[in-house]
């Protein structure tokens, strides 16, 4: 791997008020990586992700995008803010990411979810931005939803639709943030599927999931995180097999 | 009654006063609209300010928004009518120009503006924070810059929210054009008043009028349904729409 890292986090710190929720979490993707984030719920595990992309602004620490780091500057009110708004902007348009409630936009159909960043953000013709968004939309079996509003589909037809999205712009990684969380049960599994086939055609991936058994099969490597530091980290078959902290134990326990 | 009322006096031309009430009633039309267009705008901005903007921007935004509620509207357009043209004739006179003559048409648009922009504002900016912070967020990690975000995903999805308090905004318009009668536009109201006043038919050159405005009200009703129903489409199922 003489390829520049696709994401390098290197002592984040997160704080919210007088909660330190990351402390210190240092994390690298290789392309072609597939990093399953897992923990308890305010473990700090969302907030890591969304560290990523911007969403969230860390306190202290780096974070660089394929070998770019993001030019950060003291925030009033202490902590850090983006130093350049559109290095974020040029370093968004390369990351793809999933929500938990799948954050589809209600007033465009399923078709103009999907072509919409490839036209408005890197912009393409129309027309190129058709043909590829009704390729992604069949990759995820929604070929035949393409002009429907996303308030006719169901769970897990949205989220596969906010996957093709961020397919179509075809991104350096692509950040899950607990896409199943807010699936009815019988829904998980095609949502499981399309991100297992992506997975396995070597697209970076950063998963934040509460699907054990999923991220075992996934992921090459796994990274528990508690109370705001990676306490383990490992293969899936190390982690799952033979996990050494207490706490991890306990907690794979609890959720298998 | 009716045998008395002498309905040519409605006829198209003099002396039917028919016609100049058309007139009148096509410069309401372009008063409503005009002011009505500027308040969305002064509300879009108003809106951001409010919520995007800094302490400054934010304290501007208030200041004008209850200062708008506050005054009657008739005091309002007295004093945005006459200090504005007072205004710009001194700034006129101070570079060298002599007075200018205001264009009757876009003071009257500007007053109407300026008070619709006050309520508008208060209106887009609830409509927008019924928008799923999600939605935004999406946007965003697209790498979207924070205008287009606004004019992308924010404007359209904050729109359906926003067609019941806007739609009563533009029966507003419509109504406070009549006001302006006061500063001497010859707008349908002060149209119907020289009409009546000069034939002595006030029964029927008000009544009139008072058809024209309804007739206004209902065909406005008809077009904002249909957007209304098409704005909201994303929103709710075909077959529960009403």
């Amino acid at each position: 791997m003489d390829d520049k890292p696709a994401i390098r986090i290197r002592d984040l710190h997160k704080r919210f008020g007088d909660l330190e929720v990351l402390k210190g979490v240092s994390l690298t993707a290789h392309p072609g990586d597939v990093i399953a984030i897992i923990g308890g719920s305010g473990s700090g595990k969302s907030t890591l992700l969304r560290c990523i992309n911007m969403l969230e602004h860390p306190t202290s620490g780096q974070i660089a995008i394929q070998g770019e780091g993001y030019r950060m500057r003291p925030a009033r009110g202490g902590g850090l803010e983006p130093a350049d708004r559109k290095q974020v902007q040029r370093i968004r348009a390369q990351l793809g990411m999933v929500f938990q409630n799948f954050n589809l936009w209600p007033h465009r159909t399923v078709l103009e979810n999907v072509t919409e960043a490839p036209i408005h953000v890197l912009g393409q013709p129309r027309a190129q931005a058709i043909d590829r968004a009704r390729q992604v939309l069949a990759r995820v079996g929604l070929a035949e939803k393409a002009d429907t509003h996303p308030i006719h589909l169901s769970g897990g037809q949205q989220q596969r639709a906010a996957i093709a999205r961020v397919l179509a712009v075809d991104p350096l990684a692509m950040l899950f943030d607990e896409p199943t969380s807010a699936l009815d049960p019988e829904l998980v599994g095609e949502v499981l599927g399309v991100i297992r086939d992506l997975a396995r055609e070597g697209r970076t991936m950063i998963l934040v999931t509460h699907e054990m058994a999923f991220a075992r099969d996934v992921a090459n490597r796994v990274i528990y995180l508690r109370d705001g530091r990676i306490e383990e980290e490992g293969t899936p078959e190390q982690l799952f097999g033979d996990p050494q902290s207490p706490h991890l134990k306990q907690f794979i326990r609890s959720v298998m | 009654m009716f045998q008395s009322i002498d309905f040519s006096l409605l006829a198209l031309d003099a002396p039917g006063w028919g016609g100049a009430l058309l007139q009148g009633f096509w410069r309401s039309i372009q008063l409503a609209a005009g002011g009505y267009a500027m308040g969305i705008v002064i509300g879009i901005l108003g809106a951001s300010a409010k919520l995007y903007g800094g302490l400054v921007m934010r304290d501007l935004a208030q200041v004008y928004t209850t200062v708008i509620r506050a005054v009657p509207e008739l005091v309002l357009m007295l004093l945005f009518y006459y200090v504005g043209t007072d205004l710009l004739n001194r700034a006129a006179q101070s570079m060298g120009f002599a007075g200018i003559e205001v264009d009757g048409l876009a003071a009257g648009i500007l007053v109407i503006g300026l008070v619709q922009g006050g309520y508008a504002t208060e209106v887009i900016r609830g409509a927008i924070r019924a928008v799923p912070h999600g939605q935004i967020e999406a946007a965003q990690a697209f790498g979207m810059s924070p205008l287009k975000v606004m004019r992308r995903v924010t404007l359209p999805a904050m729109t359906p929210h926003a067609i019941p308090g806007m739609a009563n905004l533009w029966m507003i318009a419509t109504k406070d054009t009549a006001l302006l009668a006061v500063i001497g536009f010859s707008e349908l109201t002060q149209v119907t008043r020289q009409a009546a006043s000069s034939t002595r038919a006030y029964f029927l050159f008000f009544l009139s009028a008072g058809a024209l405005y309804l007739m206004l009200t209902l065909v406005s009703n008809v077009i904002l349904r249909r957007y209304e129903v098409r704005a909201r489409r994303g929103l709710i199922a075909a077959h529960q729409a009403r």
